[in-house]
């Protein structure tokens, strides 16, 4: 192959790997707008709630990836479910503006906890080191392989839950219409309970799987907001498919740009997506009205 | 002290700039600006910039930084005015993030993350010190004063009403034949000056300019000076601007009294006490200390 086609190659298989992790809080984002109809901001501090969570099973406790990762999604959904049951909840009934405010002042007030906690250093996960995989000229590392994995694991069974369960058809029925929901006798507090710690768990996943690939620190979920942000909206917020394939397309574009562009700018990338999609297609590729 | 009396006079005096900016936007209009210090941003980059690469003079430097923020206000307002409010807070984020990301790698124009230093200042080094500081709250304060009366006067005239309606109810401001969508970008690009000129301000102020100062946590602090003197009310604006700013200094004070904390600790104390307190407002007093008044029409006994 000539280079130019093989750097193409491995920006792909790069963006979809980075994509596919990019869409577990995407995904956790556009659940909660799609039952709670906020933009939830607070997303950020749980990504980073969920990284630190797994650093202290990986790190403090000595466990495995695997077990540590069930621990940042614990860790965020229980906090997402605290931190909505007393603060975000009772914005609700304001509308959904002074709602997005609360939980954007939710997410500093949540980062500097963490920042109060262990500071503002860089921590590493303690992971054993490997040698990257090659496939002719394409590389890949073993650490990444196994975040994908663990991503569509997640995600198959989120599918599987909301597809076959009775909670899980309870939570797309308030999602579709919440008063018809209601009318059927599921009761929305419950389901609203449920989609901030399924939501908020998702994030911390999320926040921990692109941890592993650096480094954790108080502004990790920030950082990351950007692309989620334009995953949900790419893919049209509200709609579980649309937030991975927004995520899949957000992914391989941050990585194709860095033919033309340098490193640094990838996350104003999500924002170009965001602007495009609403100036084209603004209810995204899968979703609403977005007006 | 004095002069630390008088940095946070000026201080307060920008605050004051950006939350009549920010009434504009949202007081008035009603739509949402997670992004202001985005246009804060653009206003002290353009200022700083022209000042010392294009060697114009100040006020010149001032009035393209407002001019450049305005412009962007427009183009912003342009893409998500047709969007539902969410969308709307959603982009404004993503701009000011990118205004960031943009300022801390473009480093050819901005010099990345070290920032601008050495931007000039009316009069800075043929005065002491001392008068430097005073002369320029003198001036902040006149600014302030100017928009304050420019912002009242726009908020009772028949554009004002007509901004306020499109808050309430855009339909029936449709229906009344207003053109919604023009009143909007409008609207933006009048708030988007103001917060673009405070930008201007504060990097002469200062002299040194870096994309750490332009963080959501500032945008924050303005929502919630305007949320402490009440949304939609310009005199509101300008208290709540002097509240917030009083605020955020006595917790300077007070957090290195907590024993036994680093002084990271501190900070994060510091941020963790106002995003709850804007929590604590925003859930318990919406409406600010100064809440708008709007006109009462008393019904015609003839038509009771």
């Amino acid at each position: 192959m000539p280079p130019i086609l093989t750097e193409i190659a491995q920006l792909v298989v790069n963006g979809v790997m980075a994509g596919t992790i990019l869409a577990v809080p995407a995904i956790g984002l556009t659940t909660i707008y799609a039952v709670l109809r906020f933009p939830n901001f607070a997303l950020a501090s749980h990504a980073t709630i969920g990284a630190f969570s797994g650093y202290i099973a990986n790190v403090k406790l000595g466990l495995p990836v695997l077990p540590s990762v069930l621990f940042a999604f614990l860790g965020a959904g229980l906090v997402g479910v605290a931190t909505d049951e007393a603060v975000l909840k009772r914005f609700r009934p304001a509308g959904f503006i002074t709602t997005a405010i609360a939980s954007i002042a939710l997410t500093i007030a949540l980062e500097n906890v963490v920042r109060f906690g262990f500071g503002n250093d860089l921590r590493g996960y303690d992971l054993p080191i490997m040698r990257d995989w090659r496939f002719g000229s394409i590389r890949v590392g073993p650490q990444q392989v196994q975040n994908l994995g663990i991503a569509i694991a997640t995600m198959a069974a989120l599918f599987l839950f909301l597809a076959f369960t009775r909670t899980g058809k309870a939570m797309r029925a308030v999602a579709d219409n919440p008063v018809l929901a209601g009318i059927k006798g599921i009761n929305a507090d419950t389901v609203g309970r449920l989609v901030s710690f399924v939501g908020m768990g998702l994030a911390g996943l999320g926040g921990m799987l692109i941890g592993l690939d650096t480094t954790i620190d108080p502004l990790t979920g920030f950082r990351a907001i950007l692309s989620v942000f334009a995953a949900a909206v790419v893919g049209g917020l509200g709609s579980i498919p649309g937030a991975v394939v927004g995520a899949l397309t957000v992914g391989v574009g941050e990585e194709l740009c860095l033919l033309f562009l340098s490193p640094d700018y990838r996350s104003a990338v999500g924002f170009v997506a965001i602007l495009l999609v609403l100036t084209l297609r603004p209810r995204g590729i899968l979703g609403q009205r977005a007006y | 002290m004095t002069n630390y009396v008088i940095a946070m006079g000026v201080s307060a005096c920008i605050y004051a700039l950006m939350a009549l900016g920010l009434n504009v936007i949202w007081g008035l209009a009603g739509m949402v600006n997670l992004g202001l210090v985005g246009f804060f941003a653009v206003g002290a980059y353009v200022t700083a910039l022209s000042t010392i690469k294009l060697g114009v003079p100040i006020w010149a430097g001032m009035a393209l930084g407002a001019g450049a923020a305005s412009l962007v206000g427009v183009g912003v307002a342009l893409i998500t005015v047709r969007l539902r409010g969410d969308y709307l807070a959603i982009v404004t984020l993503g701009f000011a993030e990118s205004i960031r990301i943009v300022a801390s790698n473009a480093i050819w124009l901005t010099n990345g993350t070290d920032g601008i230093s050495g931007i000039a200042g009316p009069l800075r080094g043929g005065i002491s010190p001392e008068m430097f500081n005073l002369m320029y709250l003198g001036m902040a304060g006149a600014i302030v004063a100017v928009a304050y009366v420019l912002a009242e006067r726009l908020r009772v005239a028949p554009f004002g009403r007509v901004l306020r309606a499109i808050r309430d109810d855009e339909q029936v401001a449709a229906v009344a034949g207003k053109h919604v969508t023009a009143f909007k970008v409008k609207a933006f690009a009048v708030g988007a000056a103001a917060l673009g000129l405070s930008g201007a301000l504060y990097a002469h102020y200062t002299s040194y300019i870096a994309p750490d100062i332009f963080v959501p946590l500032l945008t924050l602090y303005i929502k919630l000076a305007l949320l402490t003197g009440g949304v939609g009310n310009n005199r509101g604006a300008v208290l709540g601007a002097f509240v917030i700013v009083f605020l955020l200094e006595s917790t300077r004070f007070v957090i290195p009294l907590v024993p036994f904390i680093s002084a990271v600790q501190g900070a994060a104390l510091r941020e963790l006490l106002i995003a709850a307190l804007l929590i604590v407002m925003l859930r318990y007093r919406p409406q600010g200390l100064a809440p708008e008044r709007l006109a009462v029409f008393p019904i015609p006994a003839a038509a009771r």
